[in-house]
């Protein structure tokens, strides 16, 4: 085992691929000479060459567009694009050319490209460069959607995406590039997609945390054990297209309760998605509602104060599963109400 | 420059290609009429000269990418017609299987990259195959065409830039039949010379004319030869005419009957059939064996759509997802793709 940071497992993820199949190439904004705005690509135009590691002009649409007709005719292009933001300038391509290709010709072209790019809050980058969209690409059939939020999984999931025959939105978290974690660097092989990791067992609760998500609630975990006697189960679920809900219900249907904390918007959110799935599948299981830890519904501010409650913190998610335990010490928890609904989403403290 | 007539075989087969589009697409806007064809209906009347006179001046393992009114691009590079037509049915026969419709026509075997529905969204995947092409080393070519309305999406001014920048091998052809749906080209482009539209991206302009097919052969061919050559993108502006309504669903307000009637006393085949009775290398038999050739073809193609299956329910979610890759096995549950409602009515297909 090796301790490294998020972002070099993901470089790392990169090399190798680079390594094992000249038709990986790489495309995006100041992704060579500047080596990355996040420095994941830095040292690879070294490498490899600037016919692999392609700095492209500032054209979002048409760097993933172009990703997706050299990946119908042979070449696996990974486009880096700066935030997920900025993807939607690029939804055209993504939605209505990558994930639809295959399935609008008749399952003749293949669109074997990844696009990558890191999402959330936290450095007041404000209102248009810092939320986290990964329900929008979970909404579209066609797409894989990624979301890991340790080095492992940051580097076993990218490889599996590079050799993945289908488009994959590789969601990566800003606020993770820096965080270190062990990677067993003689372990090449990818990890599978729709595999969630169980990155904490209990009996009390499951707490599905998504993205960075995954591991605020590994950490509100320990302060419900240390301090209200609670054990959670916490999941992450590594891939969210294709999901993992059978470790999701059978951890549900242990614990009887859940609730799911994203960095996204409440309405329409991956725990809105998730409530319904473990409603309409696992009703008899439940003892409370599934509960929504999400962000704030607002645009992202750029002030620190107001930032750092529009994003779910610990005890938030404290909060929230001892509501759902109906626990005596839910209403003096420490922190803000639990964000999710919109009423409690504006109203914060 | 003047451009000389091919050897004769190929004079007449060119002639054909274009009556096979003209006969296919008269009898697709009666198929629409009688509701064995739904959703839109791009015909290209008229511009037949464009899509041929391009297309023959392709090799056989260069690439064309194309728009929403497709079938004429499909049926020039070779795609038999049954399969154009049974598409339009929304049969499983169909080139695309009924998945796509009008505007997606496909076939990766004869290399025509798609018919693409929204407007612009062609360029980048014409730019991303012809980066395929040079990055592998090999002489394969692009041809991408668009109309005169795609000249006005961002992804012209992007794509052309990188293009350029990247010296890839494609030729941009934008296909100027005048009118970005209901709006001319004077009220849709403060450019109206779409040749030079790409000169200040780094992508210089020539222009043919779209209604006569051997200028526009002649032109695409030197444009096509150069940019192999020099490995660089090129536009051509192709000034042409489509006599039929932007879909079927056009009353045709924004224009005049006297000015479609001036644009039809040019229309492409008369004019390249009577040129060729004139050099001698077409009688009057073999012009009406022509035409008697692709009426037949194209009520086989009729037949065929008639009688290929519309696609089972077992089918809906095939070719959502490759299955048979690295994930083989995560796309069956339809759980896993977020479809619950359904799911004991339609099990996804194995693969």
């Amino acid at each position: 085992m090796t301790e490294m940071r998020y972002r070099d497992a993901l470089k790392l993820a990169l090399r190798e691929e680079m390594r094992r199949d000249e038709n990986v190439v790489l495309l995006g904004e100041d992704i060579g000479v500047f080596g990355g705005a996040f420095k994941v690509t830095s040292g690879l135009l070294e490498d490899f060459g600037e016919r692999r590691v392609r700095d492209t002009p500032i054209s979002e649409n048409t760097i993933v567009g172009v990703g997706v007709g050299a990946a119908m005719v042979g070449l696996r292009p990974v486009v880096e694009l700066m935030t997920v933001n900025f993807a939607l300038l690029a939804f055209d391509q993504i939605v209505n050319h990558a994930a639809h290709i295959h399935y609008m010709f008749g399952g003749q072209a293949r669109v074997p490209l990844v696009v990558r790019m890191p999402q959330g809050a936290g450095h007041q980058l404000g209102p248009t460069h810092s939320h986290s969209l990964e329900a929008m690409f979970l909404h579209v059939p066609g797409l894989l959607v990624a979301v890991p939020s340790t080095p492992a999984d940051a580097r076993g999931l990218l490889k599996a995406a590079i050799r993945d025959e289908n488009p994959v939105i590789f969601i990566e978290h800003e606020s993770l590039y820096g965080v270190r974690g062990e990677v067993d660097e003689n372990d090449e092989e990818p990890l599978r997609f729709g595999r969630a990791r169980v990155a904490r067992e209990g009996s009390d609760v499951t707490i599905v945390g998504v993205s960075r998500m995954a591991l605020t609630a590994e950490r509100a975990a320990e302060t419900l054990a240390g301090e209200h006697g609670i054990e959670a189960e916490v999941i992450d679920p590594r891939t969210l297209r294709p999901l993992d809900l059978d470790t999701i219900l059978r951890s549900v249907a242990k614990t009887n309760r859940c609730v799911v904390v994203e960095e996204g918007w409440p309405h329409g959110g991956v725990g809105a998605n998730l409530a319904a799935l473990i409603s309409e599948q696992a009703f008899d299981d439940l003892d409370a509602p599934v509960t929504r830890v999400s962000g704030a519904d607002v645009p992202m501010p750029y002030s620190k104060p107001l930032e750092e409650i529009a994003f779910p913190h610990e005890p938030q998610i404290v909060r929230a599963v001892l509501g759902a335990l109906g626990h005596e010490d839910a209403s003096t928890a420490n922190g803000a109400p639990p964000l999710g609904s919109p009423q409690a989403s504006v109203a914060p403290q | 420059m003047t451009s000389t007539l091919p050897d004769p075989d190929t004079a007449r087969e060119w002639l054909a290609a274009m009556v096979l589009i003209r006969r296919f697409e008269e009898r697709a806007g009666e198929m629409y009429a009688r509701a064995k064809i739904g959703g839109f209906l791009h015909l290209s009347i008229g511009e037949e000269a464009t899509i041929v006179g391009a297309e023959r001046a392709l090799r056989d393992d260069d690439y064309l990418v194309s728009t929403y009114r497709s079938h004429g691009d499909a049926l020039a590079r070779g795609t038999p017609p049954e399969q154009v037509m049974a598409e339009l049915f929304g049969k499983s026969g169909g080139c695309s299987k009924g998945h796509g419709g009008s505007m997606h026509m496909f076939d990766l075997q004869r290399r025509f990259m798609g018919g693409y529905g929204i407007v612009g969204g062609n360029l980048p995947i014409a730019a991303g195959i012809a980066l395929a092409c040079d990055q592998r080393g090999s002489e394969d070519v692009t041809l991408c065409t668009f109309g005169d309305g795609a000249s006005n999406q961002g992804t012209f001014g992007e794509t052309l830039n990188l293009a350029a920048l990247w010296r890839l091998p494609v030729v941009f052809m934008v296909v100027n039949n005048q009118f970005g749906m209901g709006t001319s080209l004077s009220r849709h482009s403060a450019v109206t010379d779409l040749q030079r539209k790409g000169e200040s991206l780094g992508v210089p302009g020539v222009r043919c004319d779209g209604m006569d097919i051997l200028d526009t052969h002649r032109v695409v061919s030197e444009a096509l030869a150069r940019v192999r050559e020099e490995r660089r993108p090129l536009l051509v502006e192709a000034v042409t005419y489509r006599f039929r309504g932007h879909s079927m669903a056009d009353p045709e307000d924004y224009r005049t009957k006297e000015e479609v009637l001036q644009w039809r006393e040019r229309d492409p085949i008369p004019a390249f059939a009577g040129l060729l009775e004139r050099e001698g290398t077409l009688t009057a038999e073999q012009r009406e064996q022509i035409d008697r050739d692709a009426t037949a073809r194209v009520e086989e193609a009729v037949e065929f759509a008639e009688r290929s299956p519309f696609p089972g329910p077992d089918t809906l979610y095939d070719d959502v997802y490759v299955l048979d890759g690295e994930t083989h096995g995560w796309y069956h549950d339809p759980r896993a793709a977020g479809v619950v409602t359904n799911s004991t009515a339609h099990e996804p297909s194995q693969r």
